[in-house]
């Protein structure tokens, strides 16, 4: 799941002054899930703008806003209105989705957030960082990279306090969880080794895969 | 050689104080202050950013010290520098003279004075012990490539004494062992009974280092009350705070001030003065938190002379 939450209003506002017809992409999928690019929040956006004087040509609701041949065929939808902006209520994929394929300029409505569980409807958790580089088998599945707040693999700093983190008290202390879970698990050997560093050469973005090429 | 590991490797009783950089770049109180612990101490453990609040950097002030004939320790956090700007710096302090460090994680920007900082944490304390120890025995930089001059420094780390489970801190002080780390100094210890806790650990676990107990001068009730409260790792026992508010009580009554603070140099005292005694670890490191003019009266009172 991709997180995104709504941007201030005003924000959105600013970024539209001086248009005047706008359309809005929303997405069944992620957005729609963390309630800010479903049907229900596109219409309401519609609402909105509307009562602020621009005129809504229309609202397109792709099943995944981040799929580039499937925004292409929703948004021709729009091509005879000419919308002079595109608002795209979905995640940063989703907006730079449609911006590449229309000529208007497509503003976001939406902050990226985070790729999370759901932990139930409405409720997301950060789990994974997506580091490329996947240390999970031996800290008992539990992600130091993202559940640490300095991302330490070579154990806690002296930081907690009652098993929470000095970051954010709400957060519980990767290291402590890590620890009772390889407890439970009889492998706390697994933690007891340096870990090597592989380092960020291989971080350097934007990458991309192609699941076709044999590897 | 470092002057603190000819002291700890010839099995004297180890002396440092830690001392913070300036908000600003007039360093003249700090020199002033190093003066009066010249001679008195193995090193002066100047502070990287301590709690994430910006100050002119560690390697500035070692540098001065250095310059006024002191043996500064530059401490080195993972937080706001890359490997390369890590390794970099030391290059730099080796060029200087400086040959003692300690490699800490460090302190997480969101809970400092500069929020919108990047935290890097691109090498934990462990990580930048590799780095060093590597580039030592390779002659290589972080990256595999040759050096044309290879510095050497004594390693040193910090290690938390009261925490639980337990097992985490001994489990990452043996990396820390393994990753280079020659002296270990505690977070602020306030009991002996603490210590002697931590280093039976430390021997059940076969860790060879040599510690060096943390002393934090304690100067009233409420910054010891606070301590406990919000400080990870610091547990000051009840008949400490005790002792400091009753000191208060006894000012207020004579109308003499200072005497809390002159209670927590006394304590501070008769910590060190046990330690050494019965040799319970290494050395010390004393943290006198700005007050660090004090560091010398506690070695008098508790009758530390490194010279002796």
């Amino acid at each position: 799941m991709i997180v995104s939450r709504k941007k201030p209003v005003e924000e959105l506002l600013a970024m539209l002054d001086g248009a005047k017809k706008i359309a809005l992409v929303g997405c069944k999928s992620c957005a729609a899930a963390c309630a800010v690019g479903g049907e229900k929040e596109c219409n309401e956006m519609k609402a909105l703008l509307e009562e602020k004087g621009y005129e809504v040509v229309g609202i397109a609701l792709p099943d995944e806003s981040c799929q580039k041949m499937l925004v292409k065929k929703e948004v021709k939808a729009f091509r005879d209105a000419e919308p002079d902006a595109y608002v795209s209520l979905a995640c940063g994929n989703g907006c730079q989705t449609v911006a590449q394929n229309v000529s208007a300029p497509v503003y976001p409505a939406n902050n990226t957030v985070f790729m999370g569980q759901t932990e139930r409807v409405g409720i997301f958790n950060e789990m994974c960082r997506m580091c490329g580089d996947c240390v999970l088998g031996e800290t008992g599945a539990i992600c130091p990279v993202t559940k640490c707040a300095k991302s330490l693999v070579n154990g806690p700093c002296g930081g907690q306090k009652n098993g929470k983190c000095e970051v954010n008290p709400d957060n519980d202390c990767a290291w402590i969880l890590i620890y009772n879970k390889l407890n439970e698990l009889g492998q706390l050997d697994k933690i007891c080794s340096v870990k090597p560093d592989k380092g960020y050469a291989e971080h350097s973005w934007p990458r991309s895969v192609n699941t076709k090429e044999a590897k | 050689m470092s002057l603190l590991q000819q002291a700890l490797e010839s099995g004297k009783f180890g002396v440092t104080a830690e001392m913070a950089p300036p908000k600003g770049y007039d360093f003249t109180e700090q020199i002033e202050v190093a003066q009066l612990l010249k001679g008195k101490i193995h090193g002066v453990n100047v502070t990287d950013m301590q709690s994430a609040c910006l100050k002119a950097s560690s390697i500035g002030l070692c540098i001065k010290l250095k310059q006024a004939g002191l043996e500064p320790i530059i401490q080195m956090t993972g937080r706001d520098r890359s490997r390369m700007a890590i390794m970099g710096d030391f290059l730099s302090a080796a060029a200087f003279g400086i040959d003692t460090m300690l490699a800490l994680t460090g302190d997480h920007t969101t809970v400092g004075d500069c929020k919108d900082s990047k935290p890097v944490f691109d090498l934990d304390s462990v990580g930048i012990l590799k780095m060093l120890s590597e580039m030592e025995r390779t002659g290589l930089d972080c990256g595999g490539n040759e050096l044309s001059t290879v510095p050497t420094f004594y390693k040193g780390a910090s290690v938390t004494p009261v925490y639980d489970p337990i097992f985490l801190q001994i489990n990452k002080l043996r990396k820390k062992v393994e990753a280079g780390a020659m002296y270990v100094q505690t977070q602020g210890l306030f009991s002996i009974d603490a210590l002697r806790r931590f280093m039976e650990e430390v021997d059940k676990a076969g860790i060879k280092v040599h510690v060096m107990a943390g002393i934090i001068p304690l100067k009233t009730a409420g910054m010891a009350k606070y301590m406990n409260e919000s400080v990870p790792g610091i547990d000051v026992p009840e008949h400490m705070i005790q002792r400091l508010a009753d000191a208060a009580a006894e000012g207020k009554e004579k109308g003499v001030k200072g005497l809390p603070a002159k209670a927590g140099i006394e304590m501070a005292a008769e910590l060190v003065a046990q330690i050494k005694d019965e040799k319970l670890c290494d050395g010390v490191h004393i943290m006198a938190i700005g007050a660090e003019k004090n560091v010398p009266v506690i070695l008098e009172k508790a009758g530390v002379d490194i010279n002796a």
